[in-house]
């Protein structure tokens, strides 16, 4: 018995709903990083489900296609931290104000 | 279908303790889990080659690069002191708030079927997971990769380069700066003074 669409896109708006959670409510940047990953995984999840229901490729190249933009975004991330800490030694997102954002 | 159930509930437990986790590390074993859930999700979905490349790029090179700079940065003092804590007074609005907003979506979704429009390209048809030209199979995913998608697979080379030279820039030494018209001179005297020795 194939599981609903709608399954899929429940299951994949809890994992989103959670790394936005983590991206607000953490304040250690790698867990903030992390939470990105996992709503990058959940639209990939999203795309997944809709390639299998249509049957339409577009959907898993464009899957593949997150996976790489994610990749890059933890590489440049990781060394945005890396150097952060470098001159900073505290990494908490709420004392860094370098942007006076 | 318990695939899915069995599967989803690992996916959200391992999210929440990903997100809920004390140290980095942790965290990082939980996305693990969740990332390997979502492989085999990608499985019975008929995404094979996307399971493998889950695998691959996320369990064998990010969580690997996270575990690498949580080591980095916890050799020399400990680098995560949580101040304050100032969102005591908002904790419970927002959990209300969110999982309101989430029960509706899911309420909202939960019936929907999916219907193919007229105009989607279908090349394939469904077979078992690792029989040759189904849907999702590594031949099907590489053809249409190398041909009518071939556009956004280069993108992909412009964005990992574009990835590099960021991080190379960012992480890097720092070299002393050499003025490449100087630099470039020299080289080109040096070359003169040779070819006019050879040719004595």
């Amino acid at each position: 018995m194939p599981v609903a669409i709608g399954n899929y896109i429940a299951l994949s708006a809890v994992m989103f709903f959670l790394g936005v959670a983590g991206v607000l409510l953490r304040r250690n940047p790698l867990v903030t990083l992390m939470s990105i990953e996992l709503m990058f995984n959940a639209a990939n999840l999203l795309f997944m489900a809709f390639a299998r229901a249509w049957l339409a490729n577009a959907g898993q190249v464009f899957a593949f296609l997150v996976i790489t933009v994610a990749a890059a975004e933890a590489a440049i991330g990781l060394a945005i931290v890396v150097t952060t800490f470098r001159d900073e030694k505290n990494v908490d997102v709420d004392e860094i104000r370098l942007m006076r954002g | 279908m318990i695939a899915f159930w069995v599967l989803g509930a690992i996916v959200i437990v391992s999210a929440v303790w990903t997100i809920t986790a004390r140290k980095p590390v942790y965290s990082v074993v939980a996305l693990l889990a969740n990332f390997a859930a979502l492989a085999v999700l990608y499985v019975t979905l008929s995404a094979e080659f996307l399971a493998v490349m889950q695998i691959i790029v996320y369990s064998g090179a990010i969580l690997v690069l996270f575990v690498f700079v949580i080591a980095l940065l916890s050799s020399g003092v400990a680098p995560f002191s949580a101040g304050p804590n100032r969102l005591k007074g908002i904790l419970v609005p927002a959990v209300v708030v969110v999982l309101a907003a989430l029960g509706f979506l899911i309420y909202a979704t939960a019936g929907v079927t999916a219907v193919a429009p007229g105009s989607v390209h279908t090349t394939s048809s469904v077979g078992p997971v690792g029989s040759a030209g189904v849907f999702g199979s590594v031949a099907d995913f590489g053809k249409a990769l190398f041909t009518v998608q071939l556009l956004p697979f280069e993108i992909t080379a412009l964005i990992l380069m574009v990835a590099v030279i960021g991080v190379v820039l960012l992480a890097g030494d720092r070299v002393p700066y050499v003025p490449t018209r100087k630099r470039a001179a020299e080289v080109e005297r040096s070359m003169r003074e040779a070819i006019l020795r050879g040719g004595e």
